[in-house]
């Protein structure tokens, strides 16, 4: 399916206690969460992208009347990192609104619940394509993108090879095919020079990583961290199945 | 050739007798009857064999009616709706229609309507409604959709519902039941009339579509603008919920049910049923009977016409391909399933009716009526799964009542054979299958509620009586009629977000009604309640990577198995797989190639219990072994020798080690669902007593269970407790991909979601993948009692692992567990520890495949 070569180099990687994969990124180490977030321990920031939030109520609008959970959920989750790693940054790495009303739409105790995030450390909207305008009313820094620790943290990533730079907007899912079934799950991508994270909303859809948009992002072959049960799955790039 | 059926001039006008007469018939019994039941206007249920001259007696009174009707000047309504399970019967029906019309010169105008009829034709008929009008359930539903459908269907004097045992027990009846509810609304003299092939219950057809009426529960509201007398006056006030509506409702039912009339037509002559052994020998396992193959080609070329009935698609394509590998005197043998594209199964279905066919290769897809009168044999291979479904089928030979018609039972494997034993003696008894009543989806309700909105405003009340009207709803309780409706209009959350963006709203008359046209025109796209798995289009590549004709479609699943440049075998011809773009498997000709053949299951239809208890009887009756060929009867003795053969009404369970594994086979016969669900719960339970089970596999006989740990000494009593179906199974299936898939069956009848979702969201010209999954998981952690989680839980409950069954089986085997501990396999777990390693288990094994995996990018990396 693919033309590319068998990779004839060792990634670094390993295991961590939490179920998390342990990298590095340029001179960076980082960890990539079963939850889909990034932590960059040394600068104590979390990051998350693809929040979408409010996705819900967008398609409530249009006559689907989608569950009105999704904002709530996803703020749930990522308040549970907040607490297991009381990080001095947490970095919204775009996308985090699903358009430019969802502001108005969002509950008022989930309007509380990201209050909350912000309260005693740094909150950094990284702005997105769906979320141009960044938040109104709400606390935090906007930002086109970001440097710290010697990586750049943007929404959507650039073409050609970047190294140091963390982004999400593809939404990456890596498919698994064996003779008992398939799986397929949202995913990291990395080759240890540049990452690209998983969407971390709750009404997020995934696009295979074996689409033509990952082409040419990476210099060789790139690793998926694929979210499993608890634990974030390293997974080759010869492994990784097209849609 | 006819009944000896006096005749009955008062019946049978003139016009009819003669042309009856001209043509050397004469109208038989249920005919007759059918005429008397109309003229006496009453709702009536005829049940007759295949060939009978069923479709004719639906028909006969209504063409009477419409000839004797006086000229008029003004263009008249619909006359007579005719639904039909299926497009092509609906066809059929239309074409056969069109030889008494003409050549009795009846000034009656028939047509059918379905998916696949041209736009013009449709919008012609919207406004020119012919007097006899062939459709489909979905087609009804549709126009009861529409604004204006009181004005069409005002005039409707009687609606034939045809094949109505196929119907009945399932969310299509559930919604055909509704529509049926709404068209007595619209014209309160319309009279039922069911056309049903021979079942083991009439009664329950009779309820299901009898129009339960029932003391109405309101007076405030006569929906109709042009209403003449609407038939709910004065009467008592509202009922709401509580037991004295229930007792209205159950008082009703007694009579709704009564009031219709039972026709039986004249029972056929008694078909012959044989075995088929390929040499005297049956496979110890396998799906296919390939071996038998070479002996089916014989029996093809002895036979003028053979339908060759297999259960699965795959299976289908399996033996037609390997039917041609015989074919060397290039008899025509077609193929016919479900994902060949429509002019395709219409061609062979032409051919057919044209005699020029000597074989089609079919699934489920023509099990019905569509009248070939020149089959006269049926070949089933593999086996049967139910009594009733295969007299079905054996009807499709030979349709006149007094040859018999002729069927050939070729089993696949041992168990197998067993089964056709038993499914023939059944046949041989007239001993059929029963359906359970059935209690109308939630989810399909949903669907017709949005759907009135859509026509006309309703009242709250007025359609809580409507609907109780119709069999599957007739104890339908106000509150979930309310949950129901709260659902259409905001979703029926807990958190009230969505009331600014409601789908169906309470306007100042107190009506409800949809909100906009846009909503509505959403609403159309979106009528049915048939949920089939995604499905891809399989098209010829061409160049640039474009799809050109399109060949057929495949679930998505089945892709799953191939890469791009494998072979494999579709529509009866070998392809390889370019790629897939979008929703296009596009695909090349490799006429040349061995096919890979993906791996195909076994049947998906599950053993019906009453077949299951007749192939455990005669498993146990040894006098009875007899009637079995040497090498099945061998199998039975070395059973009997090694291990055990259990009484009827035990349950055999085997331990024994193999390897390094410690095995445990058990043999309830209840079909692969429930097998599946028993072998997900049992390894929960072995896993919480240390036994460390390492895997499963179950087909519809058997199911085994592997470990690392010794099996024997363990509790089977404890193990096997009913109430394995409590905690247990509330807490896998949560989990389940079951549930998962139930809810998005639910979810798009609904209308939670649209049809074309996972909506394909385009992302810089990309396809993100919106999976109903996300939806599940987050609905189930926010407000588990959602109504639509309460549906998928019901519809996985039954359809999808069999829950009942399951539960049935537990209560029967409670105490009479024979457990025997072996030293070595016995030979009745050949046949289902041969199936290991083939059996695929979606959704199950996904941390298993991950983490394999990952094992795998270390021994890349390790390289």
């Amino acid at each position: 399916m693919s033309g590319i070569a068998a990779a004839a180099f060792t990634y670094a990687f390993a295991q961590s206690g939490c179920g998390s994969l342990r990298t590095r990124l340029m001179a960076a180490e980082v960890l990539l969460r079963p939850s889909g977030a990034l932590w960059l321990e040394a600068e104590g920031a979390l990051v998350v992208a693809d929040l979408h939030l409010e996705k819900g109520s967008a398609y409530a609008a249009r006559g689907q009347m989608l569950p009105p959970y999704d904002t709530r959920d996803t703020l749930r989750r990522l308040a549970a990192e907040v607490e297991a790693l009381a990080p001095r940054v947490v970095i919204l790495l775009g996308d985090t609104f699903h358009d430019r009303r969802s502001e108005s739409r969002l509950a008022a105790d989930d309007a509380d619940r990201l209050r909350a995030l912000a309260c005693g450390r740094t909150l950094i909207w990284v702005i997105g394509n769906h979320d141009a305008d960044g938040p109104k009313a709400l606390p935090g820094e906007r930002a086109e993108a970001l440097s710290l620790g010697g990586l750049t943290f943007r929404h959507e990533p650039r073409a050609g090879l970047q190294p140091g730079e963390v982004a999400g907007h593809l939404h990456p899912a890596a498919l698994v095919r064996a003779s008992r079934g398939s799986v397929r799950r949202r995913c990291f991508v990395t080759d240890a020079e540049r990452a690209i994270l998983p969407a971390f909303g709750a009404y997020a859809g995934g696009l295979n990583v074996r689409d033509a948009a990952f082409a040419g992002l990476f210099a060789r072959p790139p690793l998926a961290g694929a979210l499993g049960a608890g634990r974030v799955h390293a997974v080759g790039w010869r492994s990784l199945a097209g849609d | 050739m006819a009944d000896a059926a006096g005749p009955a001039p008062d019946l049978l006008p003139p016009r009819f007798a003669d042309w009856f007469a001209g043509r050397g018939w004469s109208p038989r019994a249920h005919q007759l009857a059918m005429i008397g039941e109309a003229r006496a206007g009453r709702d009536a249920l005829l049940i007759a064999p295949t060939g009978g001259g069923k479709t004719l007696a639906g028909f006969l009174p209504s063409l009477i009616e419409l000839s004797e009707r006086p000229p008029a000047n003004t263009p008249r309504g619909l006359h007579t709706l005719y639904i039909s399970p299926l497009k092509a019967l609906a066809v059929d029906v239309e074409r056969n229609l069109g030889a008494p019309i003409l050549q009795m010169g009846l000034p009656v105008v028939a047509e059918s309507r379905t998916g696949d009829t041209g736009i013009s034709r449709r919008q012609r008929q919207r406004v020119k409604p012919p007097d006899i009008l062939l459709t489909t359930p979905e087609q009804l539903a549709l126009f009861c959709a529409w604004e204006g459908a009181r004005l069409y269907f005002e005039n409707v004097a009687c609606v034939i519902l045809d094949e109505i045992h196929t119907l009945h027990a399932s969310k299509r009846g559930d919604l055909l039941a509704l529509d049926l509810a709404r068209l007595q609304r619209f014209a309160p003299n319309m009279r039922r009339v069911g056309l049903s092939a021979t079942v083991d219950d009439p009664e329950v057809i009779k309820n299901w579509m009898a129009s339960h009426r029932c003391a109405p529960s309101t007076t405030s509201w006569s929906p109709s603008p042009v209403g003449t007398g609407e038939d709910f006056s004065t009467s008592d006030p509202p009922p709401r919920a509580g037991e004295g509506d229930r007792e209205a409702v159950e008082g009703a039912l007694g009579q709704g049910a009564a009031s219709i009339d039972l026709v039986r037509g004249p029972a056929g002559a008694e078909p012959i049923v044989e075995i088929l052994l390929s040499e005297g020998r049956v496979p110890w396992a396998g799906h296919t009977a390939q071996h038998a193959m070479a002996e089916v080609y014989e029996v093809i070329r002895k036979s003028k016409t053979a339908l060759i009935f297999v259960n699965t698609r795959f299976q289908a394509e399996f033996a037609f391909q390997e039917l041609w590998k015989l074919n060397d005197d290039s008899l025509p043998i077609a193929l016919h399933h479900g994902s060949l594209a429509p002019e395709q199964r219409r061609k062979v279905e032409a051919a057919m009716a044209r005699g020029e066919l000597r074989a089609v290769v079919c699934t489920s897809t023509l099990d019905l009526g569509i009248d070939w009168g020149d089959v006269d044999l049926v070949i089933q291979l593999a086996s049967p799964k139910g009594a009733s479904r295969m007299v079905q089928r054996i009807g499709r030979a030979n349709h006149r009542l007094d040859e018999p018609s002729r069927a050939l039972f070729v089993p696949a494997n041992r168990f197998e054979m067993l089964e056709c034993q038993a499914a023939r003696e059944a046949i041989a008894e007239n001993r059929l299958d029963g359906d359970p009543p059935r209690v109308g989806a939630l989810d399909v309700l949903a669907q017709h509620v949005m759907g009135c909105a859509c026509s006309e405003p309703f009242d709250l009340l007025a359609l809580y009586d409507e609907v109780r009207s119709a069999g599957p709803y007739r104890n339908l309780i106000w509150e979930d009629f309310e949950q129901v409706v709260d659902f259409v209009s905001t979703g029926g959350y807990a958190l009230k977000n969505y009331d600014r963006f409601r789908r169906i709203v309470k306007g100042p008359d107190g009506l409800w009604k949809v909100r906009n046209a846009e909503t509505a025109q959403r609403h159309r796209m979106n009528v049915g309640a048939i949920i089939s798995p995604a499905m891809l289009s399989v098209r010829i590549a061409m160049r640039g990577g474009r799809g050109g004709r399109k060949i057929g479609e495949i679930e998505e699943g089945m892709l799953e198995m191939l890469e791009p440049g494998e072979t494999f075998v579709f529509a009866g011809q070998v392809w390889r797989l370019v790629g897939v773009t979008n929703l296009d498997v596009l695909v090349q000709p490799a006429p040349a190639a061995d096919p890979k053949m993906p791996s195909w299951g076994g049947s998906k239809f599950a053993l019906s219990t009453y077949l299951a208890k007749r192939v455990r009887q005669l498993m146990y009756d040894q006098e009875h072994w007899r009637v079995l060929p040497t090498d099945v009867r061998e199998w039975l003795e070395a059973q009997r020798d090694r291990s055990v053969i259990p009484e009827e009404d035990e349950m055999l369970l085997e331990t024994f080690p193999r390897g390094k594994r410690h095995f445990m086979v058990v043999y309830p016969f209840e079909g692969r669902l429930a097998h599946t669900t028993l072998a997900m719960l049992l390894t929960r339970r072995l896993e919480r007593i240390g036994a460390a089970p390492l895997g499963f596999v179950c087909n519809d006989y058997a199911m085994a269970i592997w470990a690392l740990n010794p099996l024997d000494g363990l509790d089977f009593a404890e193990l096997f407790d009913e109430d394995m179906l409590g905690d247990d199974l509330e807490a896998w299936l949560a989990e389940s991909f079951m549930m998962k898939r139930a809810f998005k069956g639910c979810a798009i009848i609904a209308g939670l979601i649209e049809r074309r979702f996972p909506g394909q969201q385009q992302k810089s010209g990309r396809q993100i993948t919106f999976s109903t999954d996300l939806i599940y998981d987050v609905l189930r952690r926010h407000q588990p009692d959602h109504l639509l989680l309460r549906c998928a839980r019901d519809d996985a409950a039954t359809g999808l692992i069999d829950v009942a069954r399951l539960g049935q089986m537990l209560a029967r085997v409670r105490g009479r567990i024979r457990h025997a501990p072996l030293e070595h396999l016995s030979p009745f777990s050949v046949p289902i520890l041969l199936e290991i390693g083939k059996e695929r288990s979606p959704g199950q094994a996904g941390e298993m495949i991950l983490r394999e995996a990952a094992e795998d990018l270390i021994a890349e990396a390790m390289q």
